[in-house]
């Protein structure tokens, strides 16, 4: 039980008393950041970022992962609350989360939604704690091709597995790995792509795509639809909160069946989001009375919730072993981690052990400090989305620009975060995925390197992705992923007119279907 | 700002779409569509171009840096050009709108001023232009008065102010007031 042992030194790590504070002031900016619209966890934590140079590298991955926690509870207060999801996660939440309130059963849908989530993140933890060490030692063993292998079916799973067109969302990914590539070439030392422009030398940093995607994006988004908040107001007691956890008892097969689809959808990045819709999916059709679903059953809230905090936060589990985010928000913490001069991957957990148990300590940690802080403040944070978006958005707007200037005191990165704002909007509306324009942006250089690494060491033989079972596993899985859009389409084309008319539901017609599709596989 | 400055007016740019016939004030996705997938296919003929300029092929030490880039420029450019004769063809989306165009007059309301505070935050600093922004929205779309906007828009930059520059020693983009003033 090494682990044990080591997860004991990490919680001496965590629970000093600063350590302790900034994971109070990271919980309090996540929610807030959850329920303010235009940031979001991945954006919120890219902008802080700057402010955490000058901190020791534990305390700042400590706080920023706490920001993280705090705004996957947030993203639940205003899908119930307000109807508005604050983070697409939580769009699911929103199904039955506000009916829920409307009819007068806001606090109970919340200590539902809160309780789930933390449920959800302890069981992704505990998987970290005790299979993180086993991957971290598994891959000291790859070499390059292994890694190419493991990030090709990184990006293949996003075509295979991603809800926008598979054209789409190839095209967001190879924007992002074509930005990465702008600039110096670290193996060469050539200047690739920058045209003569001294701006581009250094090439796109994504913490400016970042902020500009999913901050300015989502502000122009949300300016669309007109904003007029119109939320109910809730107050949590404590005999609310101990009624609900009773009746949560008897929904035990509820919670693992939702970790389950959670912790999969997380290490394989497919995301909190996919996570929450498919957890709901399910819910609802081994549910025996599929039809109240969507007007206000707890379980509705109890699902998505429980899935996208498990896949949140088992996004980590290959951020930290392989180097490979899980979701964008993983991602900028990777980031972080290289900014800190820590190199992720399997070297993490020999070199860095105060670290990554000082981080997987604080996690058990930061969410029970993010329970017991959302379940009393709920209240404040309606009230702050009752401040009209008149004084909300240029607010954010500032926040935004200031911090894509503090990333390299560049005006010209304040620039490109309007740029890629304007990109962020158009991608959205023309449904381009996000997440994958952003994890290539940040592998781009990684995937390049052991690419090349790869070829080097066949003589630029591709064959070398075949070279023995592991590689080649890895490899042939990626394809398969890669065409999963093309088999499905096969597949519904054949079994399509058999099946006849038995669609019911029209709303979640989509999600539920894809469902089908995910678990066949 | 002149997109902002009368709302009956129509807004300066996006009005890139023909009006659909027939169909309301609703913007069709078609030319938003096309344009994305055209700057798509621009970027990856950038990209090809470049990476064969500085080599595709194999030197002495490996292979030569447009190795990767090139075969990304390919792909960018394939599936740029599949959204875009699919577009063409008027298949794979289906005929949702863009948006309508109240919406978009709401997008240019924000993305004009944004694109002015960009642009001042180069000449006056971030500082008065955050102040600028932020009481231009309160006045003008939230019918502020004055002291609320007066308090609000110099209150953000001052905190700004204590946090980046007294408390983490970042500094931030400057102007003539702050220089003024002995900063």
């Amino acid at each position: 039980m090494q682990e044990l042992n080591d997860l004991a030194g990490g919680f001496a790590v965590a629970l000093t008393l600063p350590n302790i504070g900034f994971m109070v002031i990271g919980i309090v900016l996540g929610v807030l950041i959850g329920v303010l619209p235009g940031l979001g966890g991945a954006n919120g934590v890219a902008i802080l970022l700057p402010l955490t140079f000058s901190m020791s590298p534990t305390s700042a991955i400590i706080m920023l992962s706490c920001i993280y926690w705090g705004a996957l509870f947030g993203g639940a207060i205003t899908s119930i609350l307000f109807n508005i999801p604050g983070e697409p996660w939580s769009v699911a939440t929103t199904f039955d989360g506000h009916p829920m309130a409307q009819q007068g059963r806001a606090a109970q849908a919340l200590t539902a939604a809160f309780t789930s989530s933390f449920v959800g993140a302890l069981f992704a933890v505990l998987l970290i704690t005790f299979t993180a060490p086993l991957l971290a030692k598994f891959a000291l063993k790859f070499g390059p091709a292994e890694f190419f292998a493991v990030q090709l079916l990184t990006f293949c799973s996003f075509v295979g597995m991603s809800k926008e067109p598979p054209a789409k969302t190839l095209a967001a990914m190879m924007l992002g790995f074509a930005l990465a590539a702008v600039g110096m070439d670290s193996v060469t030392g050539t200047l690739r792509m920058t045209y003569g422009q001294t701006e581009l030398l250094k090439g796109f940093d994504f913490l400016i795509a970042v902020i500009g995607l999913f901050g300015i994006g989502e502000i122009l988004l949300t300016m669309e639809e007109g904003l007029s908040f119109k939320g109910k107001s809730a107050r949590i007691s404590t005999k609310v909160v101990l009624q609900t956890w009773r009746e949560l008892l008897t929904h035990w097969k509820l919670f693992i069946r939702s970790t389950a689809i959670g912790c999969w959808m997380g290490i394989t990045p497919g995301g909190a989001t996919p996570a929450s819709f498919m957890s709901y999916g399910m819910a609802r059709r081994m549910a025996k009375d599929p039809s109240s679903f969507g007007k206000g059953r707890i379980e509705g809230v109890v699902a998505p919730e429980t899935a996208a905090h498990a896949a949140g936060t088992s996004a980590l589990l290959p951020m930290l072993t392989l180097g490979i985010p899980g979701s964008p928000t993983a991602a900028v913490l990777l980031g972080g981690l290289l900014i800190w001069g820590l190199q992720p991957g399997p070297m993490l957990f020999i070199e860095q052990k105060d670290f990554v148990w000082g981080l997987i300590a604080s996690m058990y940690l930061g969410n029970i400090v993010g329970l017991i802080v959302v379940l009393t403040t709920v209240p404040w944070w309606a009230a702050i989305l009752r401040i009209p978006f008149s004084v909300i958005a240029p607010v954010i707007i500032v926040i935004c620009a200031i911090g894509a200037y503090t990333v390299h005191s560049s005006m010209f990165d304040v620039v490109m975060m309007l740029v890629f704002g304007v990109v962020g909007y158009l991608f959205k509306k023309l449904r381009y995925p996000l997440a994958p324009l952003v994890l290539a942006l940040v592998l781009g250089d990684m995937a390049e390197s052991s690419f090349r690494q790869s070829m080097l060491l066949s003589q630029g033989s591709l064959g070398i992705f075949w070279a023995n079972p592991l590689v080649g596993t890895l490899t042939t899985l990626a394809l398969v992923m890669l065409v999963w859009p093309l088999i499905g389409k096969l597949r519904a084309g054949l079994g399509g007119p058999r099946r006849g008319g038995g669609g019911g539901g029209a709303v979640l017609a989509a999600p539920t279907a894809k469902t089908a599709t995910d678990e066949g596989r | 700002m002149s997109a902002a400055h009368d709302t009956q007016a129509v807004p300066a740019s996006p009005a890139d779409a023909p009006a659909p016939e027939g169909g309301g004030d609703a913007i069709r996705a078609f030319w938003p569509e096309v344009g994305v997938a055209l700057l798509l296919l621009v970027l990856a003929a950038l990209v090809v171009v470049d990476s064969l300029r500085v080599g595709i092929g194999w030197a002495d030490d490996g292979p030569r840096s447009g190795y990767f880039p090139f075969y990304i420029g390919l792909l960018l450019g394939a599936a740029a050009t599949f959204i875009l004769v699919g577009a063409l063809r008027g298949r794979g989306e289906p005929a949702e709108p863009f948006a309508d165009r109240s919406q978009l007059r709401l997008v240019a309301a924000m993305l004009v001023p944004l694109v002015f505070y960009v642009a001042a935050i180069g000449l006056v600093g971030i500082y008065v232009a955050s102040a600028a922004l932020i009481a231009w929205f309160m006045l003008r779309h939230g019918r502020y008065r004055l002291p609320a906007t007066a308090a609000i828009a110099f209150g953000v930059p001052l905190v700004a102010f204590l946090v980046f520059e007294r408390w983490f020693l970042v500094p931030l983009p400057k102007g003539p007031i702050e220089r003024m003033l002995g900063f």
